[in-house]
């Protein structure tokens, strides 16, 4: 059953400028519309508590992937699509590509958007854990401003983000990696195209001296938002690809995985996949 | 708050004035408004890919398309493949190769289908399985759809 059509209302602003003003105007009273792939299925859900909507989908200013300053940055509206068929993701970041694959199917991928799979602030959405990995940061923009935020501290709770009522997710850098690097993505769903995930970790390590030198590991569907494995990452810091304290990562992972038991999995089965994950990323590093 | 808000829509082709509730969805707009009703809802969450459409070349689910979004774009439904009464390559073949059962699915995998094409002239299997990953089939007929997409395929003809 959707929701009654006569109550909603969208409104179409001229400029970023403009719909900045409105969202300033009566702070959190307009939802930001983009590709509308998560907001739309809870409207035809029936479930949708906001009754107007601002559409930033015609806005260029948030568009397109550049190479500036050792980093790519993301238009908040760059689409799944956007970052499967780019050059300078598939040769940087391979893993937001995998984690792009890994969103809906191609109908999905053609419109929903990185901003909106961040905004949208699902613990279970797909470039978080990559985005986490590589070491992003969010650009939030609003009429006193933009600031940035590190992403690995932008989602504070379940569904509750370091962005004010008035800030739009405008884009999202994400550093080059300099040297050698690791990159791995696995997510785990009840099949390939269109699942969401019971769970998904993604990671990033640079090499040097064969040993471990900087890392990130990002997860989702197993917290209440997406989350850095900061227990995990200390184990294995610093250790060489030799040796690597694979069942001390795994055990360590516990202390920074909260799951809980939802209709896509038990918390148990997310506890062990998640640590198997970890185990399977752990053995291509070992052979690298 | 307006009532009603006016857009103009590209569809098939033709330019189409409509006057609808702000929030309308494109999939009831060309179903309702257009009386376009080869475009199916199935699941409504974007799931099931019965109301796929293309809207600037590229398929959507027009259940998750605010039809204001829509406004300026190109909108091509199953309606807008055949030319007259000459079939597209890929009806034709699912025509042939029985890719369609009960029929419900078919509008969304012919669009799916198109695009694959379109992109991609002469796909192998698994890349019809991944463009095609995004539309069910209740019935469960893939192998033929499968088949059907292929025959289209070699026959050379990108569909339209």
């Amino acid at each position: 059953m959707r929701g009654y059509l006569p109550d909603f209302d969208v409104c179409v602003p001229a400029s970023l400028g403009e719909a900045l003003a409105l969202m300033a105007q009566a702070p959190g009273t307009l939802t930001p519309l983009a590709g509308g792939t998560d907001l739309m299925v809870v409207y035809n859900a029936g479930r949708l508590k906001a009754t107007r909507f601002l559409d930033l989908s015609s806005f260029e200013e948030l568009r397109g992937i550049r190479e500036e300053a050792g980093a790519l940055t993301f238009g908040a509206l760059t689409t799944f699509t956007e970052l499967r068929e780019c050059r300078a993701v598939h040769q940087h970041f391979p893993n937001l590509v995998k984690s792009a694959r890994a969103t809906g199917a191609l109908a999905i991928q053609n419109r929903g958007t990185l901003g909106g799979n961040i905004a949208n602030a699902s613990p279970a959405a797909d470039t978080p854990p990559s985005l986490l990995a590589y070491g992003a940061e969010v650009e939030l923009r609003s009429v006193r401003g933009s600031r940035r935020v590190a992403y690995d501290r932008f989602h504070l709770g379940y569904k509750a983000m370091d962005l004010a009522p008035d800030e739009l997710v405008a884009a999202i850098h994400v550093p080059l990696p300099t040297g050698r690097g690791f990159h791995y993505f696995r997510k785990v769903g009840t099949r390939q195209a269109q699942a969401i995930s019971k769970t998904c970790l993604a990671a990033y390590a640079r090499i040097e001296d064969s040993c471990v030198a900087e890392l990130r590991i990002g997860v989702g569907s197993v917290a209440p938002a997406p989350i850095r494995a900061r227990h995990a990452e200390a184990v294995l810091l610093g250790q060489p690809l030799a040796s690597l304290p694979m069942a001390a990562a795994r055990e360590a992972l516990l202390a920074d995985i909260s799951p809980i038991d939802d209709i896509r999995a038990t918390a148990r089965y997310r506890s062990v996949v998640t640590r198997n994950v970890l185990g399977h990323m752990l053995r291509e590093l070992a052979t690298l | 708050m307006a009532d009603r808000i006016d857009l103009t829509l590209k569809v098939n082709g033709a330019d189409h004035r409509v006057s609808v509730p702000p929030f309308a969805r494109l999939l009831d707009v060309l179903r309702e408004d257009l009386r376009l009703t080869g475009t199916k809802e199935g699941c409504g969450e974007g799931e099931c890919g019965a109301c796929t459409v293309l809207l600037n070349g590229r398929v959507v689910n027009s259940c998750l398309v605010p039809a204001v979004q829509a406004q300026g774009a190109l909108v091509v439904t199953v309606e807008g493949l055949a030319e007259g009464e000459n079939l597209s390559s890929l009806q034709a073949a699912f025509l042939t190769h029985n890719g369609a059962q009960c029929g419900f699915c078919t509008p969304g995998m012919l669009l799916s289908a198109t695009d694959l094409i379109n992109r991609c002239p002469h796909p192998s299997d698994d890349q019809i399985r991944d463009g095609l990953s995004g539309n069910l089939c209740r019935c469960t007929g893939y192998a033929k759809i499968l088949d059907s997409v292929h025959a289209a395929a070699a026959e050379g003809r990108a569909a339209r």
